[in-house]
C-alpha cells in the first residue's frame, strides 16, 4: 500500500474522533472517564488537552442520564458522541436507547430526529467474566430506529465514526475491545467509509464465511488455514448489523452455495439466526449444504481462561465448521 | 406579586386557559366512551393550574418535556386543540400524524418534546436539551414536567445530579398528585418531602400550592428567572391532585371517595373563579362568553378530527429512519 502508515485500531479511532471534533464544532465526546483518565481503553487519551473539558466531557457513572442527555443534545442541534464503557453497562441506559433514541422520530411523526452516536466496547476474550464480556450487538440489531455498526478492520475504526455522525438518526458503534490493539496499515488519506454495505474481504469459491467485529481477524486466519487445505473460502465482513446488507450476503451465497456464520453473540435469537433465515428465505435453492454457524456457547462468560476460550468462537472452531459444510470432515 | 398578576385581563386569561383544558379533557372522556379515542387516556382534570401557571414563565424559544398526562401542557404551550384532538383520533392531521396518540404529543413549532410515557424517562432528555443550550450559549430554559412517581426512578437522581453538576438550565416541575397510578406517595417514599430530595443534589427547590394558579405563576417566574440568570437547575414542586382516575381503566380502589371530594373543594378553576368574582373582574356574562368560546374551540377541534384522514397503511414503515432529501 503506498502512502500507508502503520497504526492500531485505537489510534485510528482516536484520529477519527479528533478529525470529527476539528471538522464540526457541534461534535463533542461524553462518557465515563473519557477525559482526565483518557478513556477506559485509552481511546480518547490526549483529547482533553486538545479540546478542553467542554467538548471532552467526563460524566458521573450514570449511564441513563448521560445517554439520555446525548439524545436531548442531539435533538437540540449538537452532534454528541456518547461513549459507554462496555455493552454490559449500556443496559443501564437501554430505556433511553430503545424507548427514546430509537423511537422519538416515529412517535413524533417524523418531527424530531436524533443524530446521536453511541460508542461502546463489546466482546470477550480478556478474562473479564460475566459482567464485562458479552456481545449484545446482535441483540441491539433487533431494534428498529437505530443503526448498528461493528467495525472489524482498521479502515472501519478510522472511517465509520464520521459517517455515523453525518447520519440523521441514532447510530451505535460496537467496538470489540480485543481489536483496539490490532495493528495494521492504513492509507495516509484514510477517511469516512460507507456504512450501508457489507464488504468482501477475501473472494473465494468454496464457501462464504460471514463474520463481523472481533471475529474478523479470527475468520481471516481461519481462511488462510483453510486455503492450505485446498479450500477457497470467501470472507464477508457484515460491518453493519442493522440495516443488514442482505443483497451482499445473498450474492455471496449464490456464488459459493455454502455458508458459515461467525457470531460472537449467543446462538439463540442471534444475528446469525437472522442471517440464516434470510439466506433460507432468499436463496434456499442455491444451497448445497445446510448453513452452519459458530457462536458463543450459551453461558454467561466465565473467568477461567480455558473455559472462556471454549465458550468463544475460535479459529479452530471456524475451520471445523467450514470443513463440515464443504464435506471435508468425512 | 408579579405585575402581570395584577391585571384583570391577564387574570381572566389564566382562567380561560384552565377552563379550556378542563372542557377539552371532559370531552376527551366522552369521546373515549364513544370509542373515538382509544389506547390509554390519562386526564389532567384537577391539575390544570400547574401547566397553565408554569407555561406563563416560558418564552417561545424555551423547550418543554412532559409526560403521558400532557394534554394540558400541550394546550397551555400553544399546540392547537385541532392538532391535539386529531392526534387522539389517530388522524394524519394530528400533531404526530396519529403515530403517537394521547401519550406521545410532540410539536416542533412549540419545542414540545413529548409526551414521554416511561416514568422518569423525560428527565435525561431535558438535561440534554439544556446542555446543548448551555454549550451553544443560548439563553433558553427547558421545563421538564414529571409526577412524584418519577422520584422513585433512578433517572430523577441521575438527572438532578448531572443538571446541578453541570449547572444546566432546566426547570424541573414535579407535579405531586400524591399517587403514582395507585401507589400513594407515603407507600413508596421513605422521605415524602420532595423538595428535600432535590436539595440534596444542591438544586434550589420550592414547593407551591399547585391548586392556586397565581401561586404557581409567581413561583414559576421566580424559578425561571433564576434558571435564566445562569443559576443552574431549579426544582419546583406543585402540590396538586388528580380528580379523575389514573386512566380510563382505573377503578380507583386505592383512595377514598371522601379524599377526592375534599380535594375537589380546592378545585383550581372554581377557586380562581371565586377570586376573580370577589374582585369584580368577572360576571355571569363574562363567564358565559368564556364558556361559549371554549365550547366553540373544542367543537371545532372535534369536527376537524372527525373530518381528518387516516394515514395510508402503505406508509407504515416511514419515520423509522429520517427521510433524507426531505430535510
Amino acid at each position: 500500500m503506498s502512502g500507508a502508515v502503520k497504526t492500531t485500531c485505537r489510534e485510528a479511532l482516536r484520529a477519527a474522533i479528533r478529525e470529527a471534533m476539528q471538522r464540526d464544532s457541534r461534535v463533542f465526546l461524553m462518557g465515563e472517564d473519557v477525559g482526565e483518565y483518557g478513556g477506559c481503553f485509552a481511546v480518547s487519551k490526549g483529547l482533553l488537552d486538545e479540546f478542553g473539558p467542554e467538548r471532552i466531557r467526563d460524566t458521573p457513572l450514570s449511564e441513563s442520564v448521560f445517554v439520555g442527555a446525548g439524545i436531548g443534545a442531539a435533538m437540540n442541534g449538537l452532534r454528541p458522541i456518547v461513549e459507554v464503557m462496555t455493552v454490559n453497562f449500556s443496559l443501564l441506559a437501554l430505556d433511553q436507547i430503545l424507548n427514546n433514541a430509537a423511537t422519538i422520530l416515529h412517535m413524533s411523526g417524523g418531527q424530531f430526529n436524533v443524530p446521536l452516536v453511541i460508542r461502546m466496547a463489546t466482546g470477550g476474550g480478556r478474562q473479564l467474566a460475566a459482567q464485562h464480556s458479552h456481545s449484545l450487538e446482535g441483540w441491539y440489531a433487533h431494534i428498529p430506529g437505530i443503526k448498528v455498526l461493528t467495525p472489524g478492520t482498521i479502515e472501519d475504526f478510522r472511517g465509520m465514526l464520521w459517517t455515523a455522525l453525518e447520519d440523521p438518526d441514532p447510530v451505535l458503534i460496537f467496538e470489540n475491545a480485543l481489536l483496539y490493539n490490532l495493528e495494521g496499515e492504513l492509507a495516509e488519506d484514510a477517511g469516512p467509509v460507507d456504512i450501508s454495505k457489507a464488504r468482501v474481504l477475501r473472494s473465494g469459491t468454496s464457501l462464504s464465511l460471514f463474520s463481523y467485529g472481533g471475529s474478523i481477524p479470527k475468520t481471516l486466519e481461519a481462511a488462510v488455514q483453510l486455503e492450505s487445505r485446498g479450500i477457497d473460502p470467501e470472507v464477508v465482513d457484515l460491518r453493519t448489523l442493522r440495516p443488514l446488507d442482505t443483497a451482499t450476503i445473498i450474492d455471496s451465497v449464490r456464488r459459493t452455495h455454502r455458508a458459515v456464520i461467525v457470531d460472537e453473540g449467543w446462538r439463540s435469537g442471534s444475528i446469525s439466526a437472522e442471517i440464516m433465515a434470510r439466506i433460507m428465505e432468499e436463496s434456499f435453492y442455491e444451497l448445497d449444504a445446510p448453513v452452519a454457524r459458530v457462536c458463543t456457547a450459551e453461558v454467561p462468560l466465565p473467568y477461567a481462561k480455558q473455559m472462556e476460550d471454549a465458550a468463544l468462537p475460535r479459529v479452530e472452531t471456524i475451520i471445523e465448521a467450514a470443513m463440515n459444510v464443504v464435506g471435508g470432515n468425512g | 406579586m408579579t405585575r402581570r398578576l395584577e391585571e384583570p385581563d391577564y387574570r381572566r386569561r389564566l382562567l380561560h386557559e384552565m377552563v379550556r383544558i378542563r372542557r377539552f379533557e371532559e370531552k376527551c372522556a366522552e369521546l373515549y366512551s364513544a370509542t373515538k379515542i382509544r389506547g390509554f387516556l390519562h386526564l389532567y382534570i384537577g391539575e390544570e393550574a400547574g401547566a397553565v401557571g408554569i407555561m406563563q414563565a416560558l418564552q417561545p424559544e424555551d423547550a418543554v418535556v412532559a409526560t403521558y398526562r400532557e394534554h394540558g401542557h400541550a394546550l397551555a404551550r400553544g399546540i392547537s386543540a385541532r392538532a391535539l384532538m386529531a392526534e387522539m383520533f389517530g388522524k394524519v392531521e394530528g400533531c404526530c400524524r396519529g403515530r403517537g396518540g394521547s401519550m406521545h404529543i410532540f410539536d416542533a413549532a412549540t419545542r414540545f418534546y413529548g409526551g414521554n410515557a416511561i416514568v422518569g424517562g423525560g428527565l435525561p432528555l431535558a438535561a440534554g436539551l439544556a446542555l446543548a443550550d448551555k454549550m451553544e450559549g443560548r439563553d433558553r430554559v427547558t421545563a421538564c414536567f414529571f409526577g412524584e412517581g418519577a422520584i422513585a426512578e433512578g433517572e430523577f437522581h441521575e438527572s438532578m445530579n448531572l443538571a446541578a453538576l453541570w449547572q444546566l438550565p432546566v426547570l424541573f416541575c414535579c407535579e405531586n398528585n400524591l399517587y403514582a397510578m395507585g401507589t400513594a406517595l407515603r407507600r413508596s417514599e421513605s422521605e415524602t418531602n420532595l423538595a428535600v430530595k432535590a436539595a440534596a443534589y444542591d438544586v434550589p427547590s420550592w414547593a407551591v400550592d399547585g391548586m392556586d394558579v397565581a401561586a404557581v405563576v409567581e413561583a414559576a417566574e421566580r424559578a425561571a428567572t433564576a434558571v435564566r440568570a445562569g443559576g443552574g437547575p431549579y426544582f419546583l414542586e406543585c402540590r396538586t391532585y388528580r380528580f379523575r382516575a389514573h386512566s380510563m381503566y382505573d377503578p380507583e380502589l386505592y383512595r377514598a371517595k371522601q379524599e377526592v371530594e375534599e380535594w375537589k373543594k380546592r378545585d383550581p378553576i372554581a377557586t380562581w373563579m371565586a377570586t376573580l368574582e370577589a374582585a369584580g373582574e368577572i360576571d355571569a356574562a363574562t363567564l358565559q362568553r368564556m364558556d361559549a368560546d371554549v365550547a366553540a374551540e373544542i367543537d371545532d377541534a372535534i369536527a376537524f378530527a372527525e373530518a381528518g384522514t387516516l394515514e395510508p397503511v402503505a406508509d407504515l414503515e416511514r419515520f423509522v429512519f429520517s427521510e433524507r432529501g426531505s430535510e
